[in-house]
């Protein structure tokens, strides 16, 4: 009995330890990131890390982990060790400040653009030839209409939509309260909330849900022109909003596996021309004038307002909306 | 929950069946017989063989080169290894576990009985996310024991640890739930008259206790590994997935299926239906051994 119960230990350890010494023979870093992003960061990953190896010699690997935005925050927060962060709305590398001080106070500071390397914006996404006629926000929050939207409690994506029709509403009946009651209407044609874009887009595409999908730009083209097999058309509303993504290092994680420079050279990178060039390639509209106007037939004209301009900031737009109890909650209680 | 079978060696035989059959009494007619069998088989086919015929079309829709690709991926291939990672620790473990508390419920009579084998089904009864989320609770940044870890440089959630805890937790019943009633039910009498022939305590476990509960011990591991490579809930709350790194089977099936790759998506999920087809064919075969060795104990008194 002796023998094989010792040679099953000895043959454990040595798995451990030979996993534990693969992962220390090279460099790697962890970019912990939001959910329609995964396309994109897989092709950039293999470009950065030759371009690094060119510059260094070192051998880098850039792992990535995708989810609902503020889900994956929260797994950055409970002690997932991401040196970088790419997300795609503020707050959600805000609550990495107030955590802990997992990132810089600073953050926005430490690169272009409010550290923002790329903006996308919320549209529609309508089955082939729009059989609801679906044209604008007023559309959506008509009855009998089906809406998929992911969660905005737990996803950027879901929480831009929320507030882009919130803007439109503003702008149309003048009041808070029109807003207010446009938003109800709207929310309570939504069937499911799925936690993340990714998982609304199934929802929609692949269980055959709901008319309209309202989602970032880059995801409604993907799977309008890549993925959806042609059975889908977008919709670009009279106005929505402006969703710039944000990126930081996570200086605490970066610090005690002493990454901080590989993982500042990879956010630089995406501020790059060649690192905006594969952005644009996946449908997110690049900072860089140059590669913007390169790609502008694929980027219609649309109006679009920050969450600055109209909605008074994210913190406001936090404790207004999105706080325990706050409008959002109120407007989905009301549903039920 | 799946879990909850036991093993009833003494079903098997067939002679109740046929008296059963035989009399007039107790036999249905032809087309109630037929109706029930109908309805079982067409729900089977429906719930059970549609699905599990759709994932291998699925999976070889693009044909064997993109089959055999997804299943060697590197990421994939990571996610075999963690998977198997997982269940060779928690198989082991909850062995050790099971028998030891089986032996101690069937065998002792102690206060707070009821209470142990009312914890040891806690995992049937609570949702594998909670049970994740507890693990976030504890060993999480923010958690209990989170900042000690951290000052130690220990990762436990989002790291392999974390993945072989949740596995350990949600399996924790199924060796010890299967055992508890077999011991039960053979009562202490071998074990007594063995230690008045002199055997010392590992001797009376190790010859007598041992070879009666071997098929039922076999079983429970069965169970035991299926959840273990199966499991998705808990182990999806504390993983992080880090492709290549904290993603089993199951969690590289979601990411795939969330990524288009539909093809790849039910290529490894055909491996973890072959797995559970492996398991039913192992499974059945311990069921036999067990009628076997229940007849022949019998016929013997």
């Amino acid at each position: 009995m002796k023998t094989p119960v010792s040679k099953l230990v000895r043959g454990l350890a040595t798995v451990l330890f030979l996993s534990a010494g693969a992962a220390l023979a090279q460099t790697s870093i962890l970019n912990v990131s939001y959910d329609v992003s995964r396309e994109l960061y897989k092709d950039l990953n293999p470009v950065f890390a030759s371009q690094w190896k060119a510059r260094t010699g070192q051998e880098l690997s850039v792992n990535q982990s995708h989810g609902g935005s503020s889900k994956q925050a929260l797994s950055v927060a409970a002690g997932l060790e991401a040196d970088v962060i790419t997300m795609n709305q503020a707050p959600d590398i805000d609550i990495l400040v107030e955590r802990g001080g997992l990132v810089a106070a600073d953050w926005r500071k430490k690169f272009p653009h409010n550290a923002t390397p790329y903006t996308t914006t919320s549209v529609f996404l309508v089955r082939k030839g729009n059989p609801k006629k679906i044209k604008d926000w007023d559309d959506l929050a008509k009855p009998g209409i089906g809406v998929i939207v992911p969660n905005p409690k737990t996803s950027g994506n879901g929480r831009y939509t929320y507030l882009a029709a919130w803007g439109y509403a503003l702008e149309k009946t003048g009041s808070e309260a029109g807003a207010r009651d446009f938003a109800q209407r709207l929310f309570a044609n939504v069937p499911v909330l799925d936690g993340g874009g990714r998982g609304a887009t199934t929802t929609f595409t692949q269980r055959d849900m709901g008319d309209v999908l309202v989602t970032f730009e880059n995801e409604a083209i993907l799977i309008a022109r890549e993925l959806g097999g042609n059975k889908f058309d977008i919709v670009y509303p009279s106005v929505s909003i402006d969703a710039s993504a944000p990126v930081a290092v996570v200086k605490k994680v970066a610090d005690k596996r002493k990454t901080t420079q590989v993982a500042e050279a990879y956010l630089n990178f995406l501020f790059s021309p060649e690192g905006q060039e594969i952005i644009a390639n996946h449908y997110f509209r690049p900072r860089d004038p140059a590669v913007l106007k390169k790609h502008v037939t694929r980027f219609p004209a649309i109006r679009t307002f920050t969450v600055e301009q109209k909605l008074g900031g994210w913190d406001a737009v936090q404790k207004h909306h999105f706080a325990d109890g706050a409008i959002y909650d109120q407007i989905v209680l009301g549903k039920r | 929950m799946a879990g909850a079978t036991t093993m009833n060696p003494g079903s098997a035989g067939s002679r109740g069946l046929t008296r059963f059959e035989a009399k007039a009494a107790t036999r249905e007619s032809p087309l109630v017989k037929w109706t029930i069998l109908g309805v079982s088989l067409s729900f089977f086919a429906i719930f059970l063989l549609m699905p599990l015929i759709a994932v291998f079309v699925e999976a070889l829709r693009k044909g064997w080169e993109t089959y055999l690709t997804a299943l060697t991926d590197p990421d994939a291939l990571s996610a075999v290894k963690l998977t198997l990672l997982a269940a060779v620790i928690a198989v082991p473990l909850n062995l050790v576990f099971g028998v030891s508390a089986a032996w101690a419920i069937a065998k002792f009579e102690f206060r707070g009985k009821h209470f142990l084998i009312t914890l040891i089904d806690l995992p049937f009864s609570v949702s594998p996310v909670i049970a994740g989320l507890i693990y976030v609770l504890v060993f999480g940044a923010q958690g209990w024991l989170g900042p000690w870890l951290a000052e130690h440089d220990l990762k436990v959630i989002f790291a392999v640890p974390g993945i072989v805890l949740a596995t350990v937790f949600v399996t924790f019943p199924f060796v010890a739930r299967e055992l508890i009633p077999l011991m039960e039910a053979q009562g202490r009498e071998e074990e007594e008259a063995a230690v008045v022939l002199g055997a010392h305590g590992f001797q009376v476990f190790w010859h007598v206790t041992l070879p009666n509960i071997k098929w039922g011990l076999l079983y429970g591991v069965i169970l035991t590994n299926a959840r273990a490579m199966g499991e998705f809930g808990a182990v999806s709350v504390v993983s992080g997935h880090i492709r290549g790194h904290t993603n089993t089977l199951p969690l590289h099936v979601e990411i795939l299926y969330n990524e288009y790759q539909f093809a790849a998506a039910f290529a490894v999920a055909s491996l973890l239906a072959l797995l559970a087809l492996v398991t039913l064919v192992i499974k059945s075969w311990v069921e036999h051994r067990a009628a076997q060795a229940y007849k022949v104990t019998e016929d013997a008194s």
